[in-house]
């Protein structure tokens, strides 16, 4: 069985847990959007009205929590799903481009409606046309982090505290992407050219790419 | 013709601790394997570095002619069933969705899967999630999947424990079906008395991790 159809199946299947599961949109999504509120009004309503504030703690809550997204698939799996999987012949760089391909879809979902969130509550104003490039950004940003936790939930797999250990791996490697995600509003806001930080961030998330499928099978021969 | 296992002193340790020691013995094709040992004489990572899931720290061996200790094992783990203390499944998925993702990903064309399901008196439950089912109905499914994959090597670890008569008659019936097929069976119980029902060519005993041939 060819590496993408494999991939494509453990993404259909990922989400399909996700659907029954409700993970993402029943409870993670509804804290961050409380996240949200509670920097408002910890940062006193001043800052809501002015709506400066908005994209930085978008993108902060945004990533933040959407670690938590893209690393829930690695943390559901047991040893026996595990075993199970690999002696059904699943190609181990599948495993991660399929997961990464889920989380990417989740995150995306995720980061919309979050997005949305903050411009209700903190109104800010953003540049002409910015429809676009955040979409980028957004997309960008999306795909490196799912591949990011995904590659961190493969490094972590079968160690006792996976889930917090697979977080410290992210947190320091996840700047980049914040960089790159948030620069592109600031760049737009000085009128000043956004290719550099979509280099960026491609450039990151290509990099992630490689590593994820090159490493998969080592990873899986050094946890035998 | 080159046995279908084989091991050649192989040995698992954590650490300094050995849990496998210097372990030697193959299968031909055909034959059944009875394993009986106490909890913690190493029964269960014996049969994971058979299953290729563990790679022996001392010795070595082969596993249908692929060196357990090369990255080209992994060719030949869809030709390997392991029923394990935990059925293995997708508990957010329901019966016919797990036999549906397995041969998604091997690739199965064969169908079979509503004929699988009769056979294991499943037919009624398949769209019943697998986390609402018992732990006899998972084995059940475990067996339905085994029937539909064909493997070579088959590896039971206590697989009779907690299943009723007719459950355990899946068993019997699918270690059987293997060695009818020209593959070979390894069995592993605490307890002789589950290891009855099937006509082992060979039974050993496992004591800290060392074999012993009982008979």
């Amino acid at each position: 069985m060819s590496l993408w159809r494999q991939s494509l199946e453990i993404a259909r299947i990922d989400l399909v847990v996700e659907r029954r599961i409700g993970d993402t949109f029943r409870i993670i999504l509804p804290f961050a959007v409380i996240a949200l509120m509670i920097f408002s009004l910890a940062f006193g309503f001043d800052i809501t009205s002015s709506g400066d504030a908005g994209p930085g703690v978008f993108w902060a809550i945004a990533i933040l929590f959407g670690m938590q997204i893209a690393l829930r698939s690695s943390a559901l799996e047991t040893e026996s799903r595990r075993d199970l999987t690999t002696l059904l012949g699943l190609d181990p760089a599948a495993r991660f481009l399929g997961r990464s391909i889920s989380a990417a879809i989740l995150l995306a979902g995720f980061t919309l409606v979050l997005f949305v969130a903050m411009l209700l509550l903190y109104s800010p104003e953003l540049p002409g046309a910015w429809a676009g490039p955040l979409a980028l950004a957004l997309i960008l940003t999306t795909i490196g982090l799912a591949l990011l936790s995904t590659l961190a939930g493969e490094v972590t797999s079968g160690l006792r505290n996976r889930t917090a250990l697979a977080s410290l791996i992210v947190a320091p490697l996840v700047i980049p992407l914040v960089v790159g995600a948030s620069q592109v509003l600031e760049a737009m806001e000085r009128s000043s050219g956004i290719l550099l930080w979509v280099l960026l961030l491609t450039t990151t998330d290509l990099v992630l790419l490689v590593a994820g499928v090159g490493l998969s099978r080592p990873l899986e021969e050094a946890a035998r | 013709m080159a046995p279908l296992v084989e091991l050649k002193s192989a040995g698992v340790s954590l650490g300094r601790h050995p849990i496998i020691d210097d372990v030697s013995f193959s299968i031909e094709a055909g034959e059944t394997i009875g394993v009986i040992g106490p909890n913690g004489s190493g029964k269960t990572t014996l049969l994971r570095v058979v299953a290729t899931l563990i790679r022996p720290t001392s010795g070595g061996g082969a596993v249908l002619g692929r060196n357990l200790l090369s990255p080209r094992i992994r060719e030949v783990r869809p030709e390997i069933g392991l029923v394990s203390h935990h059925p293995a499944l997708l508990p957010e998925l329901t019966v016919k969705e797990n036999l549906t993702h397995f041969t998604n990903l091997t690739g199965d064309q064969s169908g079979g899967i509503d004929q699988a399901l009769v056979v294991v008196g499943m037919s009624d439950a398949r769209s019943r999630l697998v986390s609402a089912c018992s732990y006899g109905m998972q084995r059940r499914l475990e067996v339905a999947w085994l029937l539909m994959a064909k493997p070579k090597v088959l590896l039971l670890d206590e697989a009779k424990s907690g299943l009723d008569v007719s459950a355990q008659g899946l068993i019997d019936a699918l270690v059987e079906l293997t060695v009818s097929r020209g593959g070979a069976v390894i069995s592993v119980s605490h307890d002789s008395g589950q290891l009855g029902g099937t006509a082992f060519t060979r039974i050993l005993g496992l004591e800290h991790g060392r074999l012993q041939v009982v008979e």
